[in-house]
């Protein structure tokens, strides 16, 4: 058996599981209503885990992108109160800047060869400064465009509800799968996470899949910026701080190897699914402390390591057998 | 001709690691390169695939004269490697691997099941039907050696190096890979093979070319060669100078360090070894013959699966190199960039290193008495340097070596062993440093020497313990140290 796909096995299981154990406990869990919700709530928790399970994919780490999304929103909110430019203009220079700001740092890693976490620390100190600069308040946004994009929604069997933005999180879904799975860039990806070396000597061009990578993870930190800022109605620098853990939890327990070349989109997918079902489990229930996601989300996140490392050592073990 | 090097040259800080090597390749022909440690042979393939850019010399492929510069132009131009390890990537797919940066795409996006296609069809050439869908990890890795030449094949297709490529092979494996390389030589690729297992080499290739300290010493057909004589211009006979006195003269020595039964599974088979006072016992055999793995299991830095350790006095714990340096050991490693060297600290900071660690960091050496004894082993050792505080990295490779050496005479020890002391260094710090062990048996230290060249082993052993595939053979002692006994006791059953 090809031990590749195992993890996004035990990760579809695992969810699968928790939900059946909530349904037991809370029948009505299966409504399109609470699943509709599950998509919203995290709509841009999801959307910022795609570009890091790139990230995470090449064999590196983005931490800035919780700063950037925090960055975003004041930024959107401080245009659209101070100029009368319209969203879909701010939201495009939103992009461009946030996809720079990657693009920077991926340089700076490959060329300095750099560790991903030193730079995209500095990265994410320098995007919170940033919001910080353009307004230390929280800052409303009021404006016609934005309560429309608010107001859409699919209306799905059983009256639930997908918002505009748990549309965009599935398509930014779809759109990340394309890209790992299916082009070459994405390909040079897991070439670059297997091991540098032999995928420069298979030809890979490392600088540019470098830059490529870390911009991707800013367009997407940018554009998960753009959906919390319609998900809240505001901008304030102080939100999301944390949000880059979380969303390398999501990855990892969506069974992605922490040190690049092995895992699967449509994994983070489900693990992010995976821990808003755990935030969600705790609101029906009442009486739990809030801080009990951040432990469930704890023990995961040790679970599957150590499912990782005991697959490696299965496959090496079968490749020791191999060889004798 | 398909591929022609005319007077080769490449020098590093220190070393000259090739010396006006010519090198002639002909289509539909396997080619040994074959030259122990530093002889040259991955320099010179380092040279044909573009990772190292030569200093001197041509080379020209089908009559045009060529200059890769990076291993993806070396390709372009036609030239594939395989390497022993580190072709592939055993996180990709067998299909991904094999069609990596030409897969068949239609709107820019990957065509899977083409990909398939293609790679089963490539693999087919080969005689071999995997599941092209699985990693390539999970593949044994003579299967995974196949898969790295069919790649390097279709991407370049004239020149094929398969540099080491049945180290991690067993038998069977072996027959697998060479039955491919067989086919491709019908097809008439020129195939380079670097090995250092004689018996594959005479199984497999037709001409050889052999490497010593970077220049060329013979090339010849296979035929007609015996393994001495191949032997011979592998170990050579350099040098003979005045400095090649014999040591046996001086009788035995009282015994100091007894092992016994000293072995680690699939590493090195089980042997004992006695080490007399100021004696120097040398290790003789080819690459890969377990020679730096005896000194590795002496010093603790392989655990050893059975095995004694005892002095005069009683047993000595040998489990890691701590132990063993409180057991009055010291190692003076092959690898001195990696293993011997801090290249960043300065030679004072590299002497005291090994004396600090034995008192412990929470005393330190004052930096009166480490002045001292830096400048005191720079004098002694006469290691070339414009003072103590210089970065050891700076230096060349024959003082660095002194100074690993002072860092061990530092500790005094009773027993020091020495992996190929010698390796990359001139000439003239070659002969210091034969006469530096010569001084210290003198003082009644005893050396476990490690050397691929023979004539170094004579000049310095009183005996000498003959390695072949993992296992101690043959000891030789007074007039039995001679180069041709030395290389008989190499060359023997390998034959068989």
């Amino acid at each position: 058996m090809n031990t590749r796909a195992l993890p996004l096995y035990v990760t579809i299981g695992i969810f699968l599981l928790a939900y059946l154990v909530f349904w037991l406990q809370f029948p009505n869990i299966l409504s399109t209503r609470v699943i509709g919700n599950l998509l919203t709530d995290n709509a841009y928790l999801g959307i910022v885990a795609v570009g890091m399970t790139l990230v995470i994919l090449s064999g590196g780490i983005d931490l800035s992108v919780g700063s950037v999304i925090a960055f975003s929103g004041v930024f959107i909110a401080v245009l659209l109160r101070d100029t009368s430019l319209h969203p879909l203009a701010v939201f495009a220079i939103l992009l461009a800047l946030t996809t720079a700001f990657g693009a920077g740092m991926g340089f700076l890693i490959d060329r300095l060869a750099m560790p991903a976490f030193i730079v995209t620390l500095a990265g994410m100190f320098l995007a919170r400064g940033a919001a910080y600069i353009l307004s230390i308040d929280s800052v409303p946004i009021q404006h016609p465009f934005y309560d429309w994009l608010q107001s859409l929604y699919w209306l799905m069997p059983g009256k639930g509800r997908l918002r505009l933005i748990g549309m965009v999180m599935v398509a930014t879904f779809i759109l990340g799968m394309i890209v790992a799975h299916k082009t070459r860039f994405g390909a040079s990806v897991y070439a670059l996470g297997g091991g540098e070396a032999t995928a420069r000597l298979m030809g890979v061009r490392q600088g540019r899949t470098t830059v490529l990578v870390y911009a991707f993870s800013g367009a997407m930190a940018g554009l998960s910026g753009i959906v919390f800022s319609i998900y809240t109605g505001s901008g304030y620098s102080l939100a999301t701080v944390g949000t880059e853990l979380t969303a390398i939890a999501a990855v990892v327990i969506g069974g992605t190897l922490l040190t690049g070349g092995a895992g699967y989109m449509f994994g983070t997918f489900v693990g992010v699914l995976t821990m808003g079902l755990i935030q969600t489990y705790i609101v029906f229930d009442g009486s739990l402390s809030s801080w009990w996601t951040k432990i469930v989300i704890g023990v995961l996140l040790l679970a599957f390591i150590l499912l990782q490392k005991a697959l490696l050592k299965l496959s090496r073990m079968r490749l020791a057998k191999g060889v004798s | 001709m398909l591929l022609s090097i005319r007077s080769l040259t490449k020098t590093f800080p220190g070393t000259r690691a090739l010396d006006g090597v010519d090198f002639d390749l002909r289509a539909g022909e396997v080619h040994a390169l074959l030259g122990e440690n530093g002889a040259g042979k991955s320099t010179l393939i380092k040279c044909l695939t573009g990772a190292y850019r030569r200093d001197g010399g041509t080379m020209t492929l089908e009559g045009a004269a060529i200059d890769p510069r990076s291993t993806a132009h070396a390709q372009e131009l036609g030239i594939g490697t395989v390497y022993q390890e580190v072709n592939l990537l055993p996180n990709l797919t067998v299909a991904q691997n094999l069609m990596f940066g030409r897969e068949p795409r239609r709107f820019g996006l990957i065509q899977t099941r083409a990909m398939r296609a293609q790679a089963r069809a490539l693999l087919a050439e080969y005689g071999l039907d995997l599941d092209v869908d699985r990693d390539l990890g999970t593949y044994s890795v003579a299967i995974q050696q196949i898969v790295a030449i069919a790649r390097a094949v279709t991407l370049s297709g004239k020149v094929l190096i398969l540099d080491e490529p049945t180290a991690s092979l067993d038998a069977a494996e072996v027959r697998m890979v060479f039955d491919v390389v067989r086919g491709l030589r019908e097809r008439g690729l020129g195939i380079v093979f670097v090995s250092h297992f004689l018996d594959q080499v005479f199984d497999l290739s037709d001409r050889v070319t052999v490497l010593r300290n970077g220049r060329k010493i013979v090339t010849t057909d296979i035929a007609s060669l015996d393994r001495v004589r191949l032997i011979e211009h592998m170990l050579g006979r350099e040098l003979e100078d005045a400095t090649a006195h014999h040591a046996a003269a001086r009788g035995p020595r009282p015994p100091m360090l007894e092992f016994r039964g000293m072995t680690r599974r699939g590493v090195i088979q089980p042997f004992d070894l006695a080490v007399g006072q100021g004696e120097v016992v040398g290790l003789a055999g080819l690459l890969g013959s377990g020679r730096t793995e005896s000194a590795e299991l002496l010093f603790g830095l392989l655990g050893a699966h059975s095995g004694q350790a005892r002095d005069q006095e009683g047993p000595l714990d040998l489990r890691s190199p701590r132990a063993a340096i409180a057991a009055g050991f010291g190692f003076v490693p092959e690898e001195r960039k990696t293993d011997g060297i801090v290249a960043d600290l300065s030679i004072r900071e590299n002497i005291i290193l090994a004396l600090q660690a034995r008192r412990g960091w929470a005393r330190p050496i004052p930096r009166g008495d480490q002045n001292r004894l830096a400048d005191d082993y720079i004098r002694r050792l006469d290691i070339r340097t414009a003072g103590r505080d210089k970065r050891i990295g700076e230096l060349s490779g024959g003082n660095q070596q002194k100074v690993i050496l002072a860092r061990w005479l530092a500790m005094n020890p009773r027993f020091l062993i020495l992996d190929e002391p010698t390796r990359g260094i001139d000439v003239g710090a070659h002969a210091e440093i034969v006469r530096l062990i010569h001084e210290l048996v003198e003082q009644g230290m005893s050396l476990l020497v490690i050397s691929s060249e023979i004539d170094e082993l004579i000049a310095v052993s009183d005996r000498v313990i003959v390695l072949r595939d993992r296992r101690h053979v043959a000891e030789l002692t007074g007039t039995e140290i001679a180069p041709n006994r030395i290389m008989q006791a190499i060359a023997a059953t390998e034959a068989t």
